[in-house]
């Protein structure tokens, strides 16, 4: 484990933004912190960056608690990001990346070679109010992984680039990623988090519900749902039986039918398929594993009425 | 500690690269300079300018022939009368004037001077007193008083005022260099905790609606990045000092070996006190006479005033600047500041408007004395009583008082600002505020 949060706590004069909040992180992982505006995220964030300390709690980092000599270890990406509009591009870097401890030579080379890679290093006398934003985020994002840091957390990295160069930072994360570096994610946008993340964990009203591999989680909240497409060989042909399933919706497009069935608890598909085959002929079978997106919605409505209750 | 250096120099270099510091540092001594070269020139030109020429209608009869002319001006017994003069007059150009002196000049005590265009202030002194001799002189011999007698009688007194210390030590003193010292460190002092004190709010303003704020205390602990800032506007304003010092310094010194000749320099230190309209202060170094002005100037202690008008900029400066990035860190935008800026400030401006009043004129008086004890007016307050002589006792104890209370306010500023600059779209009351302060890390 990179990193690991235990038991974590932290209390605001007039809320409480995390409850016993516990996250393993493993090295080398890329990692999704979910959960919907306001339910804590951020403060986690700051409490890893040690910007604020929790009440109660222990965060291990590489095992040893975590402390000043890990700051050069970590580098942020904040939500809002920001530069000094009046330095120029090139001196903002280097002031970052020696404030993560690089030495100014150290620092310069590794400015240049980023600058190379992402081929910005003509804008390196400007200032950052006279470029785009776009490119103001791209010179953020340098600044953020500069001093190579083990661990990355990047919060909504891709908000604010357009497709071309979002993808050009995604492919700069998995990079980095794959050299070694593991990365938090904090976003609420779910396709990231299908296609990037290895483990997620979601956070909602400042407690934890939610944490495990994309894989496991997606399987776990598999509920049994199948589409076929399949052409039936009688005329008046309907796929229905009480006993195995319950039809969800179901098309018909001359003799082709798109039906989506629930199967009923201890019913695999093949009971289904052992019934119908006589009278269809089936084109494809896909079974519907629910979207990041639908755990998130389900999980996070799930809980709020109870919360609404104590609040 | 290598990453505060890394933020002073941040902030410094950032500052003093700019193009409004680089002019401000160089403008303000040429403008003293100009400013001073100005009047010189003005005095020195109005000397040339005064030389008149007078056409004289003496009626009494005795006047004429007495009147010696001399480099400003010049006496013509005149062929007309004063009507035809004065027709002439209308008629001619070039500057010319009717000195009318009437019948009863005697007893009337009064002579008029008829000018095309302005009478110059000069030539009515130099008429007025040549008449005032021709009376005199006449009025002693009526009296039998012996005219040689009283010229070999030149008593001359210069006035050594000087001031006995504690010590009994005896030092010259001259109150209205003392004024316009303690007048000039006023302005200095207010003005640049002013300006100093809300470029620190301006740049922290800046971080927190930047939103790097969060980027940079990712990499240090919010109290380097105030006391970095602090620290490097701080040596801006030093920097700013130290040049203006050396600059106008330099600038009279060649200006006035290069340029000025002794005689023109005696010249226009003569003509001062009668040129009159130079404001109160210069006035009266003027009655003192030009050599002992200079008595006075080198007698005064400038080391003691530079020491310590640094000592209490550099204490006063990091006061108001910690509780100017306190109000900064509360805010997230400059309109919002200030309504903070405000009442920040009131303790100065107060001292600032008393000093020119109540310090001066009483330096030593209970209200100059307690203000210039109480930290958040002593930077002012004590500049402007020092120049008149403050035991040694006095000083030190305000300026411990005035670095006491530095630490006090610094420590709650941080407190505050190590919140401050995290929470955004939150009006900060002060009830907020207080808050903010009673937060653990």
């Amino acid at each position: 484990m990179l990193l690991e949060i235990n038991h974590v706590t932290k209390d605001y004069a007039n809320h409480r933004a995390l409850d016993d909040v516990s996250i393993q992180i493993p090295k080398g992982k890329i990692f999704g912190l979910l959960g919907p505006n306001g339910a804590g995220k951020t403060s986690l964030i700051r409490i890893i960056n040690q910007i604020t300390a929790p009440d109660s709690g222990q965060i291990l980092f590489n095992g040893e608690a975590l402390g000043p000599q890990h700051i050069s270890q970590i580098g942020y990406l904040p939500e809002e990001r920001g530069l000094y509009k009046k330095m120029k591009i090139g001196d903002q870097m280097l002031y970052l990346a020696q404030l993560k401890g690089l030495s100014k030579k150290e620092a310069l080379h590794r400015i240049h070679d980023w600058c190379e890679r992402l081929d910005i290093s003509s804008w390196l006398d400007k200032k950052i109010e006279d470029l785009s934003k776009g490119m103001q985020q791209k010179v953020q994002f340098v600044a953020t992984v500069i001093h190579q840091p083990q661990l990355i957390i990047l919060d909504e990295p891709f908000s604010g680039f357009d497709p071309v160069n979002a993808n050009i930072i995604k492919e700069q994360i998995l990079r980095l990623n794959k050299e070694g570096a593991t990365i938090i994610f904090s976003t609420h946008r779910m396709e990231t988090v299908e296609e990037l993340c290895d483990n997620i964990a979601l956070i909602n009203r400042s407690k934890k519900i939610l944490d495990g591999s994309v894989q496991a989680i997606k399987k776990e909240y598999r509920n049994q749902t199948y589409k076929l497409e399949y052409t039936a060989t009688e005329d008046n042909f309907l796929l229905s039986n009480d006993a195995l399933f319950e039809v969800i919706t179901s098309t018909r497009v001359e003799k082709t039918y798109i039906t989506t069935i629930q199967l009923n608890s201890n019913i695999h598909i093949n009971d289904v398929l052992m019934h119908f085959v006589p009278q269809i002929q089936l084109n494809q079978l896909i079974e519907i594993v629910p979207s990041m997106a639908d755990i998130f919605i389900q999980k996070v409505t799930q809980v709020s009425p109870k919360a609404n209750d104590h609040a | 500690m290598h990453k505060i250096l890394l933020i002073i120099q941040r902030e410094y270099l950032s500052r003093v690269k700019k193009k409004s510091f680089i002019v401000m540092t160089f403008a303000v001594p040429l403008f003293f300079f100009a400013l001073y070269a100005g009047m010189f020139y003005l005095t020195k030109k109005s000397f040339k300018d005064a030389h008149t020429e007078v056409f004289v209608i003496d009626e009494q009869g005795e006047f004429a022939g007495k009147l010696q002319s001399n480099k400003n001006v010049s006496y013509t017994v005149s062929k007309l009368d004063l009507k035809a003069q004065k027709k002439q007059l209308t008629e001619s150009e070039g500057k010319q004037s009717i000195l009318y002196i009437p019948k009863d000049i005697l007893s009337s005590q009064k002579a008029e001077l008829i000018t095309s265009g302005k009478t110059s202030f000069v030539t009515q002194e130099i008429i007025g007193g040549q008449l005032e001799e021709i009376i005199r002189e006449k009025e002693y011999k009526a009296k039998g008083i012996d005219l040689q007698i009283i010229q070999s009688i030149k008593p001359k007194v210069a006035i050594d005022a000087k001031e006995i210390t504690a010590d009994g030590e005896e030092k010259n003193s001259n109150t209205a260099i003392a004024m316009g010292l303690g007048v000039a460190l006023a302005i200095l002092v207010y003005l640049s905790l002013f300006l100093y004190g809300a470029q620190v709010m301006r740049g922290i303003i800046e971080e927190k609606s930047n939103r790097i704020i969060e980027v940079i205390i990712s990499s240090v602990k919010p109290f380097q990045l105030m006391m970095g800032k602090i620290v490097g506007i701080g040596m801006v304003g030093l920097t700013q000092f130290v040049m203006w010092l050396l600059l106008t310094g330099g600038l009279f010194i060649t200006a006035t070996l290069l340029f000025v000749n002794p005689q023109d320099m005696q010249e226009v230190a003569a003509s001062q006190p009668a040129a009159g309209n130079m404001g109160t202060v210069s006035k009266a170094i003027g009655q003192g006479g030009s050599a002992s002005i200079l008595a006075s100037i080198q007698s005064f202690n400038f080391t003691e005033v530079i020491i310590f008008f640094f000592l209490f900029f550099i204490a006063g400066y990091l006061l108001y600047s910690a509780i100017f990035a306190a109000a900064g860190s509360a805010v997230d935008n400059e309109t919002e500041a200030n309504q903070f800026s405000m009442p920040i400030t009131m303790p100065l401006l107060l001292t600032y408007i008393l000093s020119f009043g109540v310090i001066i004129n009483d330096p030593n008086g209970p209200i100059a004395t307690w203000l210039s004890f109480i930290p958040f007016t002593s930077p002012i307050a004590m500049l402007v009583r020092i120049p008149f002589g403050v035991p040694m006792w006095q000083i030190l104890t305000s300026l411990t008082l005035l670095i006491l209370t530095f630490l006090l306010i610094t420590w709650v500023a941080a407190r505050i600002y190590r919140v401050g600059i995290l929470i955004y779209g939150k009006k900060a009351s002060l009830k907020e505020i207080i808050k903010w302060f009673n937060y653990k890390n």
